[in-house]
């Protein structure tokens, strides 16, 4: 199968400590890959190396066929990125924000428009077109985060917790989105500490204290723990872990 | 991408109008910094008080009780008898100065072999002491210079005192001033607000959402700045007529010469601040850091107190301070009329400083950690 990301002896050091502990993994094109782990196991810091924000400190590996440590500049240019922080400009409005994301990833005026249109139809949320993104619910606000990383419609999306704090509802509308854009081919990688929505998932990958510790289907992994749920497997791995919060 | 530019600038643009407060503050700046500033950092003294203790009451001393009367700067005190009470209202703060003229001044004078007169100051406040006793010297050999007239006879200059103030004949404080405090306009709008805009952005994490987009990182600091510097020579304009328009006050030589060296100020001073924001984590920091710098750039680059009476090494440090530059620029031209041909120095030096200041910014903004 075609992957998408392949990252081999990954490895990021902040001074003694080692945030990320040479993961080796790799995500096929079309996936939707739950990225899971305790607070400070290292999730977001290999994310954000991933999308270029962040310098490997060794390894190496390749996203949507570039060259990690060498081509950031291009591996930006076909992904998107929500982070975990809601990071669109509040004092925009919500067509002004997709408009500007989709002018700086180099669509056309028209294509923008069209995008807008269409993103904006789907959410039923074109009356709220001229909002300022400031005065939106956090629900609304993490769709709209999600609509803007995705409004140039990239191979892969990076997504960092994205329903942090977002009620039942929202979340599973959420997740609805995302399902829509894993059907149209866009690979999903997302992190999230919800072990319903790591259901959702076509495959996940546990981290603990920096390294990989396990990584197969939802299915396989409750199997090979003797879980129910994914709440177990991850009850079982998480508590290995050596580093606090 | 070439037309990612106008996105971000239309980008900037948009939040800028949409501040509640930022506007309204800048349509201000330029109307304080001419109309009431210069009213307010007047460095004139005025209202000096003197107490004139004459032992001679020659026609000479009694004409020259009589201007310092009549001077705007001296307030004449009630006649005082002797040289010990003036001592005492000068220590009471009552009065600033004190003259005493010695016994038989006129007639000493006329017959070449003058006696001096005391000039005692309170330096307590050094500008009112110093200047307080430069007026009344001025005033007193006017006087004497009156008398002399008067005779017919011819005066040697080494007898009086001639102080002339070129280039700004009536040495009013307020054409000193105005290029100084046009220049702080320039600071607070090309330091200040690229810097806050900056680090709003780190702040709210918004940089990050498009440090992962392709957009490079010139385009993005650009898009930051040329909004601010075409705002700051739009100010620096209304700045310039509101200063025609109520204190006369036109450049002498060519208006054109103040706008290019304001550029190349903006350009400088703005990727400083780029700098400033790309190294602070925090916008406590980044403003308490950029306060710090901006403290000497006001105070040891000439705008207030001149460069040539600071200590040596103090002068030296100021050769890397982009006002010292465009404040000689501004001062000259308004009120000298001087030409490119002789600025030279002073343009090359902020391009050379722009450069330099640009690429610390360049190199300091890091898309990636």
């Amino acid at each position: 199968m075609d992957n998408i990301i392949t990252v081999s002896n990954l490895t990021k050091q902040f001074g003694s400590f080692t945030a990320v502990d040479h993961i080796t993994f790799a995500v096929s094109r079309g996936e939707i890959f739950g990225f899971l782990g305790a607070n400070g196991a290292g999730k977001t810091t290999a994310m954000r190396m991933l999308c270029g924000l962040s310098k490997p400190t060794s390894g190496s590996g390749s996203v949507a066929g570039y060259d990690l440590r060498t081509q950031g500049e291009q591996i930006k240019r076909h992904i998107g990125y929500m982070s975990q922080r809601f990071s669109l400009y509040e004092d925009l409005t919500v067509a002004e924000n997709m408009e500007l994301y989709g002018g700086i990833y180099g669509l056309s005026r028209r294509e923008v428009s069209d995008r807008v249109d269409q993103l904006l139809t789907a959410l039923q949320f074109a009356d709220h077109r001229d909002d300022l993104v400031g005065s939106l619910p956090l629900g609304w606000k993490q769709k709209l985060a999600f609509m803007v990383a995705t409004v140039h419609r990239p191979e892969l999306v990076f997504l960092d917790e994205p329903t942090g704090g977002v009620d039942p509802i929202t979340r599973r509308q959420f997740w609805d989105l995302i399902r829509a854009a894993a059907a149209q081919g866009t690979t999903i990688f997302v992190t999230t500490h919800y072990m319903d929505e790591a259901e959702y998932c076509h495959r996940i990958s546990i981290m603990v204290d920096g390294q990989i510790r396990a990584l197969d289907t939802p299915a396989v992994l409750r199997a090979r723990y003797g879980a129910d749920t994914m709440e177990q497997v991850f009850y079982r791995l998480a508590r290995e872990a050596k580093r606090g919060d | 991408m070439k037309h990612t530019l106008p996105i971000l600038i239309r980008k900037e643009v948009t939040q800028f109008r949409r501040n509640k407060v930022l506007p309204r503050i800048v349509v201000m700046m330029p109307l304080m910094l001419v109309l009431v500033l210069p009213l307010v950092t007047q460095m004139d003294v005025k209202n000096i008080s003197v107490a004139f203790i004459d032992h001679d009451r020659s026609p000479l001393t009694l004409r020259m009780e009589s201007h310092l009367a009549h001077s705007n700067y001296f307030r004449l005190c009630e006649p005082v008898g002797s040289f010990e009470e003036a001592e005492q209202m000068l220590d009471d703060g009552k009065v600033d100065l004190v003259v005493s003229i010695p016994e038989h001044f006129e007639r000493h004078l006329t017959l070449g072999d003058p006696k001096p007169i005391l000039l005692e100051a309170n330096a307590v406040n050094a500008t009112k002491g110093a200047q307080g006793m430069q007026y009344a010297l001025q005033t007193i050999a006017s006087a004497a210079m009156e008398k002399a007239r008067g005779r017919g006879a011819a005066i040697g200059a080494e007898q009086l005192l001639t102080v002339e103030n070129r280039y700004n004949p009536t040495g009013n404080y307020r054409h000193f001033m105005l290029p100084a405090l046009m220049i702080v306009l320039l600071i607070l709008v090309c330091c200040f607000l690229p810097l806050l805009n900056i680090m709003t952005e780190k702040e709210h994490g918004t940089i990050e959402q498009i440090n992962v987009t392709p957009v490079g990182r010139l385009e993005f600091i650009l898009a930051k700045l040329i909004p601010y510097w075409l705002l700051a020579l739009v100010l620096l304009a209304v700045a310039m007529l509101l200063a025609w328009a109520v204190y006369g006050l036109l450049p002498a030589g060519a208006a054109a010469l103040v706008f290019l060296a304001a550029f190349l100020f903006a350009l400088c001073i703005s990727g400083f601040a780029v700098t400033i924001a790309n190294i602070s984590d925090t916008m406590q920091q980044a403003i308490f850091v950029m306060f710090f710098f901006v403290m000497f750039f006001m105070l040891m680059s000439g705008l207030f107190t001149p460069i040539d009476s600071m200590p040596r090494w103090a002068q030296g440090i100021t050769y890397a301070f982009p006002p010292r530059y465009v404040i000689d620029v501004f001062r000259s031209v308004y009120l000298k009329g001087t030409l490119f041909a002789e600025l030279w120095f002073d343009f090359l030096m902020l391009t050379l400083l722009a450069v330099v200041f640009n690429l610390l910014a360049t190199v300091t903004y890091k898309k990636q950690s």
